[in-house]
């Protein structure tokens, strides 16, 4: 282009910036339009205020759990009780929240707008998937009221086909339904990405996020099936009382366990992997930087997708495996480590050298390096076969998965919510608020889970309401962490409802970054595009950015 | 405007009308595909990842036989002795015969032949049900012989097979016991083949609606062509399942 002078795009004049006047949100109005919808963005939406539904349920579960650990005594509530406690926590957290959350809101938003196209492949289906969403958990919650399940989110035989009078069908049930939400939201972004990409976005031109969903998505499609069938062996099990996982009838526990885990431990990666691309957009918009090693970052996703399927049987070091079995799954957990190095140090060298600035977006973004670092590295001693062994069942264990879930997942799920906040809503959020919650949310969550390392490494057992009054000092931190945690949490809440509101109208692009999804008005049309879009340039090109006018974007409806 | 993300796009307008002159323009095209290739390609995809989940799902169901069947092999011949092989190669045959008129019924489809398709469409649907009056035949000879796990399962008949006119190889109690674990993996892997052929029956109708309207008849072939692919590959499943459970015992020596 010739030296015409370019504007760098629209910072709204915050005086007269009104919202356009037709998007997504207002396009049709009224309950039934929302419920009978098939575009993705509405469906995202529907999925957002579900998932902190049953957030802050699973929240409401581990405020009680750390309230009950305050004392060495079981003074709240009995064991049976605290079972249950424990039980649905892990079950909302793991199944209704931190398995769907990146993928079915952010990833439902934009995925198809990253690529150019107007739509997922399969609206309908997309918008079953958040039925049965629902319909899963309220089997789930039915459970709960009903009088609750003791068995732990894992179902572990034989103890949840044969010794437990509580409510484990209808639980397995719920989570049955939800697993086939999360089969065709995977199926969907698979299809989608193959099919749907505008003319020149190629797989090389595609943001990391679409990479780490799609990753993500290859193990929701493979894994989930066989989480389903398990469920469907232990509830037909405890319905007609023979087994196929009773030792006593002959059948084997350790068959659940390898069924189960060959699911769940892959869900781990379907739940970072999405986290991770969001931390892959955040990082490189706020050091005005391409991704460092871009094609490393991408491949690695699919890599830990691969590997994520050959490590299952690192949780069942303790309960029988062969040496030589245990010693290849040893080694093979620990190749995980290797491309969540990669993205690790590519997302530091994106940082060297980058015009950093910290918005309250990248504050979450680097909350996460250093808490998925930390749960990462911990990862790697219980791949160890011997450290394993010393640490399996103890509050190492909840410690690490913490670290990485919640350190890492939800402050990667809270940094892409405040990333695009301003694309979903057309509107800003409070920023000293934000940064005050994402503070607090770092410190809080230090305070409850680094006790825990230490009182796992000094023996106290996961899953007891009662310990040692030595433990208690250690405890009663990790118990004010979580009350600090549970701050950092409720503050977004309220200030991401007050700017549906009130907030500062965002205009299309605040944060400066590269993503179609920023070319476009915010809130988008109901088509996203107006036409297809024909893209030529790389993902992450600032410089590309820095010389487009304003005049050359079809935004406005 | 080389640096024009978003722009007029050449093939959105002039090629699209020009492709829609050379293909009839459906009323089943959905807004957000470019072409109608574009969407065939996208469910005939979806179709296959769907079926690779469902090949997953039963994968479950067979490892867990697999690994039975080494462990209890003793108890795993005796019961499979206990499955009727007439009954199972006659729906082997059937189902057969049901896929054979489903291939037939996309072709009918694909060449616009819309009363062919009712047809082939009808006894698809009717060597299905008949697959399934077949099942139902064994499972009510199990129930008459006691052989449901959890219900009324008699496990001394294969203690004393000599007892109950059995000519088996009487089994130790314990190994006797196992038994139930191959009739329940029996029920769970036919029960779950037998559930994906009732959708499938359901779904049938549903096309044979459809098609007797004539949405299929003017190219749009896509949904009878991904019901062939599910309905092949529930025969599939059936054709692991006949000789593992029915057959794989039956050579000389047991």
């Amino acid at each position: 282009m010739s030296a015409t002078s370019y504007t760098i795009v629209n910072l709204p004049d915050q005086r007269t910036a009104t919202l356009p006047k037709r998007n997504y949100l207002n396009n049709e109005d009224g309950l039934l339009s929302w419920l009978f919808t098939g575009d993705h963005k509405r469906i995202a939406i529907l999925y957002l205020i579900s998932i902190t539904f049953f957030f802050f349920i699973g929240g409401a579960f581990a405020g009680l759990i750390r309230l009950e650990l305050l004392t060495p005594q079981p003074d709240l509530v009995a064991s049976d009780t605290y079972n249950k406690f424990f039980s649905m926590h892990g079950i909302v957290m793991i199944f209704l929240f931190l398995v769907p959350s990146v993928p079915a809101t952010l990833g439902n938003f934009l995925i198809p707008i990253m690529i150019g196209a107007k739509d997922l492949a399969f609206p309908k289906v997309n918008l079953l998937s958040w039925y049965l969403y629902w319909i899963g958990g309220l089997f789930t919650l039915a459970a709960l009221v009903l009088g609750g399940v003791d068995t732990g989110w894992t179902f572990t035989t034989p103890l949840s086909t044969h010794y437990l009078n509580t409510h484990v069908v209808t639980a397995a049930t719920g989570v049955f339904i939800i697993g086939f939400s999360s089969i065709f939201t995977g199926l969907n972004f698979i299809v989608t990405i193959h099919r749907m990409r505008a003319p020149g976005m190629t797989w090389f031109r595609m943001p990391l996020f679409c990479w780490s969903n799609y990753a993500a998505s290859v193990l929701m499609v493979l894994g989930t099936p066989v989480l389903a069938i398990t469920l469907v062996l232990v509830a037909l099990e405890r319905l007609v009382g023979i087994g196929v996982f009773d030792p006593t009838k002959g059948g084997d526990p350790l068959l659940f366990q390898h069924l189960f885990w060959f699911y769940s431990h892959p869900a781990v990666y379907i739940m970072i992997l999405p986290g991770m691309g969001v931390i892959s957009e955040v990082i490189s918009t706020f050091s005005r930087k391409r991704v460092f090693g871009y094609t490393a970052v991408a491949f690695s996703s699919v890599a830990i997708a691969l590997f994520g399927f050959f490590v299952w049987a690192h949780h069942m070091f303790i309960m029988g495996v062969s040496n030589y079995s245990a010693l290849v799954f040893s080694l093979l957990t620990m190749l995980v480590a290797v491309p969540s190095a990669i993205k690790i140090f590519n997302w530091a060298f994106t940082l060297q050298k980058g015009s950093i600035t910290f918005e309250t977006p990248m504050l979450y973004a680097f909350g996460f390096l250093g808490l998925f670092t930390i749960g990462g590295m911990t990862g790697v001693f219980l791949g160890a076969l011997g450290m394993d062994i010393h640490l399996t069942e103890t509050y190492f264990i909840v410690a690490h998965f913490h670290f990485v879930m919640v350190g890492g997942m939800l402050m990667a799920f809270l940094a892409g919510v405040h990333f695009w906040w301003p694309k979903m809503t057309g509107r800003m959020y409070p920023e000293s608020l934000s940064k005050l919650a994402a503070v607090t949310t770092f410190i809080g969550f230090n305070l409850t889970f680094l006790p825990q390392f230490i009182l796992g490494y000094l023996g106290m057992p996961r899953r007891y309401h009662a310990y040692p009054p030595e433990f208690q000092v250690l405890n009663v931190l990790s118990t004010a962490g979580a009350t600090v945690l549970g701050v950092g949490y409720m503050l977004p809440l309220l200030y991401l409802g007050w700017s549906l509101k009130y907030g500062a109208i965002a205009g299309n692009n605040p944060w400066q970054a590269t993503g179609l999804e920023w070319q476009i008005q915010s809130p988008p049309l109901t088509e996203n595009f107006i036409e297809t879009p024909i893209v030529d340039h790389e993902a992450y090109d600032y410089e590309w950015l820095a010389h487009k006018t304003a005049q050359e974007v079809t935004t406005v409806g | 405007m080389d640096n024009a993300i978003v722009a007029t796009h050449p093939h959105t307008h002039e090629t699209a009308i020009a492709a829609e002159h050379e293909h009839i323009v459906l009323p089943q095209h959905r807004h957000h595909f470019e072409t109608q290739e574009q969407q065939r390609e996208a469910a005939t995809f979806g179709m296959w990842l769907f079926l690779l989940t469902e090949i997953m799902f039963f994968g479950g169901l067979f490892f867990a036989y697999l690994l039975y069947r080494n462990w209890y092999h003793d108890a795993f011949v005796v019961s499979s002795n206990q499955l009727s092989i007439p009954l199972g190669a006659a729906n082997t045959a059937i189902l057969i015969s049901s896929g054979f008129f489903m291939a037939l019924g996309v072709w009918a489809a694909e060449v616009k032949k819309q009363g062919l398709l009712v047809l082939f469409l009808v006894l698809t649907t009717f060597f299905g049900v008949a697959f399934l009056g077949i099942k139902a035949v064994e499972y009510h000879e199990k129930w008459e012989k006691h052989h449901i796990p959890g219900a009324s399962f008699d496990v001394s008949q294969f203690i004393n097979p000599e007892k109950y006119g059995l000519h088996e190889k009487p089994l130790a109690p314990d190994m006797a016991q196992k038994t139930q674990i191959f009739f329940f993996l029996y029920f769970a892997m036919t029960g779950m083949h037998a559930f994906h052929m009732i959708l499938g029956i359901g779904l049938l109708f549903w096309l044979t609606w459809r098609a007797k309207r004539g949405e299929f008849s003017a190219g749009y072939v896509a949904p009878i062509e991904n019901f062939g692919l599910y309905w092949h590959f529930v025969d599939i499943v059936w054709l692991f399942l006949f000789p593992l459970l029915y057959l794989i015992n039956r050579h000389p020596g047991t």
